[in-house]
């Protein structure tokens, strides 16, 4: 199996995929020297994102070992991951100065 | 290391040996592109400021009008003005020539007697100017003449996965070597602002880097507006970036990890060498008005959807970390960074290669904006028109 999906830092809970992956299919990643996979909930485009675990409504999605926003809606692993079920946060910048 | 380039009798050196054409307002941009498409060796902006302004939007036009003509890869300038406009061609013309030995001449088309008459006056000058810069030939010049500026637009997901680590590598190496990097676009930071600021080489620059941020989107709450609205934009979203966070995390990968020395205001100059920010918005033709009226006399574009854009003065070159892309727009793609996204290729390795080729862009390869002569300019906007 080669990987067709990018797990850019150990914490994150999404992959981005570098392929379109059709429902059902594998999403293959790579974590260190081990390859990991999952099927995928529904068809994922090229570039898009898949949910690597459960994640709750209101959970943040981690990405980049960051926050991108917060889940909309409870996304299982394998869900396609988009603008349409994540939204962003505002800022709380006072606490980032230093 | 060195490149080829032409030296200025004062500041960093040129890449490219332009005449710059120079419309002091809008009502002079169309005689401007009429005396450059007749003598060959200039090249004309268009410019859609410069008159009925408040004071805060005369002071960004004449900001970018004044660091146009002070590029180093301007050889001499032929300024257009009208007659009527806020800041009048005689006193734009002084004022460069307070900043700059380079040759400067201005006409008015009030003065002249309508365009004819300028048009006839300024290509004499013009073609007396272009021959007197064919003259001089390119030199072995240091790195520290390298002003590079970053950019981004058409972002999509392999944008913070390959082009961007790409060119922020590439940034690495060349602040290593001496050269300068300026990166942009304020919006386009705010997600990734509190990992931005880490960078800031003092306590300043950390905050100022997230005031920066705050500012920027209470400007925009001040008229009722959100910057989330236009960020990401739908070609962001079709390519996989969801929230503004994560397009941001993704762009200020393009800015590599050497500690931001200065951080500067729209279109200012730098007084600093090393890595640079520019408080300019995420609109990437501005941003890049921007930061060649800045200095930078190169610019490094990344991009996932792709886009033809270039600047008149500064070669653009694009990069893309997305192969269909490269594919489908190579007549518009200088750069394909894509074997990292599709795990052939490591970040350095790949920076290595584009590093060469900006090289060979500074000595004198056109990159393919640049060919198709593509002159797109944005001048930003504090304040609606008067």
């Amino acid at each position: 199996m080669k990987p067709n999906a990018l797990l850019l830092k150990p914490s994150d809970n999404v992959v981005t995929c570098i392929s379109p992956v059709k429902k059902g299919e594998p999403v293959v990643y790579r974590r260190g020297d081990e390859l990991c996979s999952f099927p995928a909930l529904e068809d994922i485009p090229y570039c898009h994102k898949a949910a690597i675990q459960n994640i709750a409504v209101g959970e943040e999605i981690i990405k980049y070992a960051q926050s991108i926003g917060v889940a909309l809606t409870n996304l299982p692993t394998g869900s396609w991951v988009s603008h349409l079920n994540i939204r962003g946060v505002p800022r709380d910048y006072d606490s980032e100065l230093i | 290391m060195q490149f080829m380039g032409y030296k200025r009798p004062e500041g960093r050196a040129g890449i490219r040996n332009h005449v710059l054409i120079l419309p002091g307002c809008a009502c002079a941009s169309e005689t401007c592109r009429v005396v450059a498409s007749q003598v060959k060796g200039t090249v004309n902006v268009v410019f859609n400021t410069g008159c009925s302004d408040v004071a805060a939007n005369t002071q960004m036009s004449q900001r970018v009008l004044v660091g146009f003509a002070l590029n180093p890869n301007v050889y001499g300038v032929v300024i257009v003005g009208l007659g009527c406009e806020t800041v009048p061609h005689k006193e734009l013309r002084e004022k460069i020539q307070r900043l700059t030995s380079k040759p400067v001449v201005s006409f008015g088309i009030q003065e002249e007697g309508g365009t004819v008459r300028t048009i006839e006056k300024a290509v004499r000058a013009a073609r007396q100017m272009v021959a007197e810069a064919s003259k001089q030939l390119r030199e072995p010049c240091e790195m520290s003449d390298i002003l590079l500026g970053i950019e981004c637009g058409g972002s999509d997901a392999t944008s913070g996965i390959a082009a961007n680590p790409v060119v922020g590598e590439l940034s690495d190496m060349l602040v290593d070597m001496g050269a300068s990097t300026m990166m942009s676009e304020t919006i386009e930071f705010i997600g990734g602002e509190h990992m931005l600021a880490r960078r800031g080489a003092t306590k300043e620059i950390h905050n100022r880097i997230i005031n920066m941020c705050r500012d920027y989107e209470a400007h925009l709450a001040a008229a009722g507006q959100d910057c989330r609205a236009g960020q990401p934009t739908p070609g962001n979203k079709a390519g996989g970036l969801s929230t503004l966070e994560e397009k941001s995390l993704g762009c200020i990968l393009k800015g590599g990890t050497r500690p931001v020395v200065e951080v500067l205001e729209e279109a200012e100059r730098p007084t600093k060498q090393g890595a640079l920010i520019m408080d300019t918005p995420g609109y990437d033709i501005a941003s890049v008005t921007s930061m060649v009226a800045g200095g930078c006399n190169i610019v490094v574009f990344t991009t996932g959807r792709g886009t033809p854009t270039g600047h008149a003065l500064a070669p653009v070159l694009k990069v893309t970390g997305n192969r269909e892309t490269f594919q489908r727009m190579e007549d518009n793609m200088d750069f394909d960074a894509s074997a990292v996204t599709m795990l052939e290729k490591d970040v350095p390795t790949v920076a290595q290669d584009l590093l060469r080729d900006v090289l060979a862009t500074c000595s004198g390869r056109t990159t393919k904006a640049e060919a198709y002569g593509f002159s797109d300019i944005a001048v930003d906007h504090v304040c609606r028109f008067v």
